[in-house]
């Protein structure tokens, strides 16, 4: 469970991200973040990330209140918290079995773990045929799909997708949701940041809508934007 | 930590090594080049404080050259005035033949090249023992105006000389090894930083999946002491074949009887390889520690 209590970010040139931001996310829910660029969808990943700090407020997460975490526990948090970005982020002189064990070997997970958990997420993707084969012979929605098998790899209970459609087409766009969807039945929450309305429209999931840093609408089997 | 962690740092730092192989080489450069000066001085001062120790322990007593064409009686009437000087213990008197003979013990193996000598041209002489080195300078002045004297030999001003020149060596040295020193860290932290370039995509999906701050930093300190353990090797392979070379080269050509005075190869080893070592990776990992925490944020 994620609960965001009054929580308010100005970074340093004074520019407000976000603005007294109450927010909670039950576990194993599904939800979208929409608004527009600068609405502050992505400083809210970041909050959660515990990569920045919130000006005021506080943020609990499975009742531990993540703003009072001292440095040396957040690794130990961020194990808990999958994150897909737009761009992959995929090591390119690895394959995408090695990227994908990378995110166990970095934990420090034992190589019969790794051995056993690696093909079974490249299966839960369905890239069990690219184990081997390197980022650039794959394309846009099967990197993506590496991404979300090296989020998820250790277990996550929480996976976080900032724009991971971004720069799909539409059909490739529809087989990433459809892995998200299916990660979120198997229990882990999911927090996806998207400006791609078709999609939201589509999936009727709870949109929390942000605009200018303040959430303009929260509801549940939502839309991207009201109609009419 | 799990052995496959150390694995893994091992792989990484060596493969940074590689891949900035220019900036590794010149990070070695200096840390041997450091070293180098630093072993020049330290062999320098040594030398010298050997040298200083060993003039004390043969010249705690004031040796009394006399001229060459005194009587009997005459050179018995200034062993008698020398004994009269206030702090003096004792007199002993040591003919040319007695000082030719421990000469030659002196020398050794060698010491039948002396047997050769057509004339004895050591003088005779009187060595003098104080009852308190403090009062050296003063007998030497009540000494000073006795005739029949040649020459007044005694450690103090050698002793002084020598650790003057000591001193003034390792003033200098450790400045210039400071300086070095600080060249050292800043060319490592650069060469640590270039690495931490190469990896700032690898640096953030760690971050991400929850690598400890430790586990992310290791691989480039290990980095960082292993180009300084590279430099201190180096450094100490060429001091050695380079003392090597000069102890023969002074003990061999010139003086025989120098190899005493001189500290062995051996042993100026024995008291500079852990210094070597111990700066070495000190300086590498300083270096890489500056770096990290200019440049990552974890």
């Amino acid at each position: 469970m994620i609960e965001l209590h009054n929580v308010t970010k100005t970074y340093l040139k004074g520019v407000q991200a976000l603005v007294n931001i109450n927010l909670k996310i039950e576990r194993e829910e599904f939800i979208f973040l929409v608004g527009p660029s600068g609405a502050g969808k992505t400083t809210c990943v970041k909050l959660i990330l515990k990569e920045e700090e919130p000006t005021e407020g506080s943020i609990f997460i499975d009742g531990q209140d993540v703003t009072r975490l001292s440095r040396r526990k957040v690794p130990y948090h961020r194990r808990n918290i999958g994150v897909v970005f737009q761009d992959f982020r995929l090591l390119p002189n690895k394959t995408v079995y090695e990227n994908i064990a990378f995110a166990m070997q970095i934990i420090e997970a034992t190589s019969k773990d790794i051995r056993r958990r690696v093909p079974m997420v490249l299966g839960m993707v369905g890239l069990s045929d690219k184990a081997a084969s390197y980022p650039y012979q794959l394309s846009g929605g099967e990197k993506q799909r590496v991404s979300i098998a090296r989020a998820i790899i250790n277990n996550p209970s929480i996976l976080i997708a900032d724009e991971p459609t971004g720069n799909l087409d539409p059909e490739t766009a529809w087989e990433i949701m459809k892995v998200l969807k299916q990660i979120n039945r198997r229990g882990t929450t999911v927090i996806m940041a998207t400006h791609a309305r078709n999609i939201v429209d589509t999936m009727q999931q709870r949109v929390v809508a942000l605009e200018k840093g303040r959430i303009v609408r929260d509801e549940q089997r939502g839309a991207y934007e009201y109609e009419g | 930590m799990k052995v496959r962690t150390v694995n893994y740092i091992f792989r990484q730092g060596l493969t940074g090594l590689w891949r900035n192989r220019t900036m590794s080489i010149a990070s070695i450069g200096t840390v041997a080049a450091t070293l180098i000066i630093l072993g020049l001085v330290i062999t320098l001062v040594l030398n010298i404080s050997n040298l200083a120790d060993l003039a004390q322990m043969q010249f705690d007593e004031i040796q009394v050259y006399l001229k060459d064409d005194l009587f009997i009686a005459e050179i018995d009437n200034i062993g008698k005035e020398i004994r009269m000087i206030e702090g003096v213990s004792d007199v002993i008197y040591e003919s040319k033949e007695e000082a030719l003979e421990k000469f030659k013990e002196s020398w050794g193996e060698e010491g039948y090249l002396l047997d050769g000598l057509e004339k004895n041209t050591l003088p005779n002489s009187y060595i003098v023992q104080m009852d308190n080195l403090e009062l050296a300078d003063s007998i030497v002045k009540d000494l000073e105006p006795l005739k029949g004297i040649d020459e007044i030999k005694y450690y103090k001003e050698i002793v002084d000389e020598l650790l003057k020149a000591a001193k003034f060596v390792r003033t200098i040295g450790l400045i210039i090894i400071l300086i070095l020193i600080l060249v050292a860290i800043f060319i490592i932290s650069n060469t640590i930083k270039l690495t931490l370039s190469s990896r700032r995509q690898e640096i953030g999906i760690m971050k991400n999946v929850g690598a400890t701050n430790w586990f992310i930093r290791w691989p480039f300190l290990f980095e960082g002491v292993l180009l300084g353990l590279i430099g201190s090797i180096v450094s100490i392979i060429v001091v050695y074949y380079g003392y090597q070379y000069a102890f023969n080269a002074i003990t061999s050509r010139f003086y025989l009887m120098l190899s005493t005075y001189i500290v062995s190869v051996d042993e100026m080893m024995k008291k500079t390889v852990y210094i070597f070592a111990v700066l070495g990776v000190g300086v590498g990992a300083l270096g890489s520690i500056f770096s990290l925490r200019r440049h990552l944020k974890v």
